[in-house]
């Protein structure tokens, strides 16, 4: 029976995506944030059906925006989702989120080849 | 890495990847979180959890009889007597496929599964068109998996939340009767235990 599923019959069926037992994580920033919200549940900062909840109502307004969710962009909302959550229970707030992201623009943008980014914090402010 | 450009340059971080550095020097600066144990939870689940443990649970069940009855009597309970528990797998529920039904698993609201017992969701489950289609037309998704029951086998689909994951106890193939328990959990792949596979000895 498992002969049966085949890569060719599986690209005459686009609508059901599927793989074949591939990697868990399509890149290291996915599993950082899986590992993350473990992390973060393990240390009691909310409860899990607390974060399916959140998740959920993210892919829900995902898929109102146009989003064909096809499985792909799963930790995109994940990512959307873990920052809601943060800023709901007041640990950081959407400026301080950005202020990060871009003061990681700037170490990245600066990084010597191969080299893994610096961070200064400010940095982007004083650039700017 | 083209060979004629003058100068080697780094793919700069994507939007995505910047805020999930964000994100976590913020929490590890407020110690919120442990660089150390996120590198060993991702370490863990890519490389430890998998479907093999549920693979497992299936090979104890198909073997030995008292087993089987505390699996479906208390999922829980006997999924940790092989030292499987964790995060998310708190309160299992195992369905059993028989000649007359047909157990099929799926989250409609967004992604819950057993990961203690078979890692991370494949792709297709965390889909919308696999949430959608199996609950309306599961004998239709089972055909796109190349599974075809008989006409009057009845389909269960059982939809996971918050509180509680299903997994499927598939039906054992016929002529294992003389195989060990580990020859057994070579054949028991993930989507037999999510439900959209049906077993076959090799």
């Amino acid at each position: 029976m498992k002969d049966q599923i085949k890569g060719s019959d599986l690209k005459r069926t686009p609508h059901l995506p599927h793989d074949e037992g591939g990697p868990v994580f399509n890149a290291p920033w996915e599993a950082k944030a899986f590992a993350m919200t473990v992390d973060l549940h393990k240390r009691g900062l909310f409860a899990w059906s607390e974060w399916c909840e959140t998740l959920s109502e993210e892919i829900k307004s995902a898929q109102a925006a146009g989003d064909p969710d096809l499985g792909d962009t799963y930790y995109k909302h994940w990512l959307s989702a873990l920052e809601r959550m943060m800023t709901t229970k007041k640990v950081t707030d959407v400026q301080s989120l950005r202020a990060a992201k871009e003061d990681w623009r700037a170490a990245d943008q600066h990084r010597g080849f191969g080299e893994a980014p610096v961070l200064v914090k400010g940095a982007a402010r004083s650039e700017a | 890495m083209p060979h004629d450009h003058p100068h080697p340059h780094n793919r700069p971080l994507s939007d995505v990847e910047l805020r999930v550095k964000a994100l976590e020097s913020i929490l590890t600066e407020k110690e919120l979180i442990d660089p150390e144990a996120i590198d060993l939870i991702v370490e863990t689940y890519e490389t430890k959890i998998g479907p093999r443990n549920g693979a497992r649970v299936v090979a104890r069940a198909w073997s030995d009889p008292a087993y089987k009855e505390r699996l479906l009597s208390d999922a829980t309970a006997a999924i940790s007597e092989l030292g499987f528990s964790g995060v998310q797998g708190e309160d299992m529920v195992v369905v059993e496929n028989t000649d007359e039904v047909h157990n099929i698993v799926v989250c409609t609201l967004c992604s819950c599964y057993p990961w203690p017992t078979l890692g991370l969701p494949p792709v297709w489950y965390k889909a919308a068109p696999y949430r959608a289609k199996v609950v309306k037309d599961p004998r239709g998704v089972l055909e796109e998996f190349g599974v075809t029951l008989p006409e009057d086998t009845e389909i269960r689909v059982w939809d996971s939340n918050a509180e509680l994951r299903y997994l499927v106890l598939p039906k054992r193939p016929d002529g294992t009767d003389g195989m060990t328990e580990e020859q057994l959990a070579e054949l028991v792949t993930r989507d037999a235990m999510i439900g959209t596979d049906v077993l076959t000895a090799q």
